[in-house]
């Protein structure tokens, strides 16, 4: 039997442990968790579950924290399959994950399970991954705190999808769902990457009126936001899109007019959260329609620009967002592979990361193949995938932007740390990683103890 | 050289390592702790290793508690330890330097 959960409540998230410990207190055994993702406040019962025999196999975007830990220490009978976003949705639509209950916390629905994820207590924005859910599952549960009067609307999930609506206290802790407000960066690392980035985007050709961009959510992406707004302005170039999570400096670009729409697949910021009930140019989209590649049209394959973070980048340009240098899972494919399809890909990203080594000369995981990546940001320079000699010529003559080839960032990276040994694994595959067509891009092996 | 005191150098931050020797009579004793240490225990052991020598510790317990530092950074703090665990920070070893 196969349940699942949407994270959408992130590390606020109460509704996951309430259904899991109920699940685990009334003897359920050998159960699939398919949810979209797993946050470290899941970590602990998770945990519980598997030592129980309650949970045997997982399929997720990603673990971290005891749980990664744990998986990698081979506590799980099945291997955990990892999917992105998109592929996810594939997965669901096509039957490959076959939901029998879905849990969705949501923070209102009226009593025949009319519901949406932009008001209340614990309002998190954007339903987008757990629409597929609500879409998909044999039985759906909606679990809420705050019952609205008959019909409620805007419907996200509605009532011809519901079985099942179950009241409680509180769905989630509103300080914890989303950051609060985002401050602009004062690492100089990060807002040299992020200048650099800007530069890239600005100087390519796809730099003109109605480009598209997803940007993610860590500081240097944020930064990013904040440049290209400036060059926007400057340059009066104004975009059709800004795609996939989105947060407050991206729905302010949204209100001065400079992005037309917002395609909102989840919110990582409470200011963005709140803005789109009252914004009708910030669309809720749900995971197929954002990033599914076997539906008839997903929103990233009109994506011009993606900016992407990485743990480590090789050579071969291929990324790992998923395993640690300990060789520990400890990340999340997301909407990485997705994105990554976007006609000019940049991964922004220190060269180092204390002693260890940003682009290496393999990654321990692949997740998102080189093929799709387009250029390296680095605080020290740039690299370009040499299969973009039209990106090279483009960008071999701006100021400021150094250009080396992929080799020599990694020989600076190396000169810095030193040469690493080898991680240990055992020959126990303990999670596979899906490419998002579904296709097995890679393993991830058991540590040695 | 004989250890005189027992000495301490560095901090527990991010990068940086913090080292601690102690008299010890059974040679070059590590107690390692290291957030990279499947990947550079053995290049930590080898920079402070390289540093006792130039100062001729022969016996000494050696406790490491190492936040990712570069090897500069171990090297340099190794020195300043070394040299107040055998209480001569008023003549640096130059040469070691």
């Amino acid at each position: 039997m196969t349940i699942s959960f949407h994270h959408h409540f992130r590390e606020g998230d109460y509704v996951f442990n309430i259904i899991m410990r109920s699940i685990i207190d009334h003897g359920y055994k050998n159960l699939t968790l398919a949810p979209s993702s797993l946050t470290n406040v899941m970590n602990d019962i998770v945990v519980e579950a598997i030592k129980k025999g309650v949970v045997t196999g997982i399929t997720s975007s990603g673990m971290r924290g005891s749980l990664g830990d744990a998986v990698s220490h081979g506590i799980l009978k099945n291997p955990v399959i990892f999917r992105s976003h998109g592929n996810r949705a594939r997965a669901i639509e096509s039957g490959d994950i076959k939901i029998d209950v879905a849990f969705l916390g949501v923070p209102n629905t009226d009593d025949m399970g009319n519901a949406n994820g932009m008001d209340g207590v614990a309002a998190f924005g954007s339903l987008g991954y757990a629409l597929i859910d609500a879409q998909y599952a044999n039985t759906l549960v909606l679990i809420t705190d705050n019952i609205k009067p008959y019909p409620n609307t805007p419907a996200s999930i509605k009532q011809t999808q519901v079985d099942y609506i179950v009241q409680i206290n509180e769905v989630g802790n509103p300080d914890k769902i989303g950051s609060g407000a985002t401050r602009f960066t004062k690492d100089p690392k990060e807002l040299k990457i992020a200048k650099m980035v800007n530069d890239v985007i600005v100087n390519s050709d796809y730099f003109k009126n109605d480009f598209s961009f997803q940007t993610g959510s860590g500081g240097a992406a944020l930064a990013v936001t904040r440049f290209l707004r400036t060059t926007m302005i400057d340059k009066n170039i104004k975009a059709a899109f800004a795609l996939g999570g989105i947060t407050k400096p991206t729905v302010d670009l949204l209100n001065e007019g400079l992005v037309a729409k917002v395609m909102d697949v989840q919110d990582f910021d409470k200011g963005a959260a709140e803005s789109m009930k009252d914004n009708p140019y910030q669309q809720e989209i749900d995971a197929s329609w954002y990033a599914d590649p076997a539906n008839k049209g997903a929103m990233v394959d009109k994506l011009d620009v993606a900016i992407l973070s990485a743990l480590e980048i090789d050579t071969k340009f291929n990324v790992n967002v998923m395993s640690g240098s300990d060789g520990i899972i400890r990340g999340a494919i997301g909407g990485h592979q997705d994105a990554a399809t976007a006609k000019l890909t940049i991964i922004s990203a220190p060269l180092v990361r204390g002693r260890i080594a940003t682009i290496v000369p393999e990654v321990t995981t692949v997740i998102t193949p080189g093929d799709s990546i387009d250029v390296i940001v680095t605080e020290v320079g740039i690299a370009i995938n040499p299969k973009r000699q039209d990106l090279m010529a483009q960008l071999k003559n701006v100021p400021g932007l150094p250009l080396y080839t992929i080799e020599a960032l990694q020989e600076k990276a190396e000169k810095i740390v030193g040469t690493p040994k080898p991680l240990q694994f055992t020959d126990r595959v303990v999670a596979v990683a899906e490419y998002r067509d579904g296709t097995l891009i890679d393993v991830i092996k058991q540590v040695k103890e | 050289m004989e250890i005189k005191k027992t000495a301490i150098a560095g901090t527990l931050e991010s990068s940086d390592v913090q080292i601690m020797l102690t008299q010890g009579t059974d040679g070059i004793v590590f107690d390692l702790v290291s957030d990279v240490v499947k990947q550079f225990d053995e290049a930590i052991k080898k920079t402070i290793n390289q540093v006792l020598s130039e100062y001729d510790v022969q016996n000494v317990i050696v406790k490491v508690v190492d936040k990712g530092a570069l090897d500069m950074v171990i090297k340099a703090r190794t020195v300043a330890v070394v040299q107040r665990a055998l209480d001569i920070v008023d003549e640096p070893k130059w040469e070691v330097l």
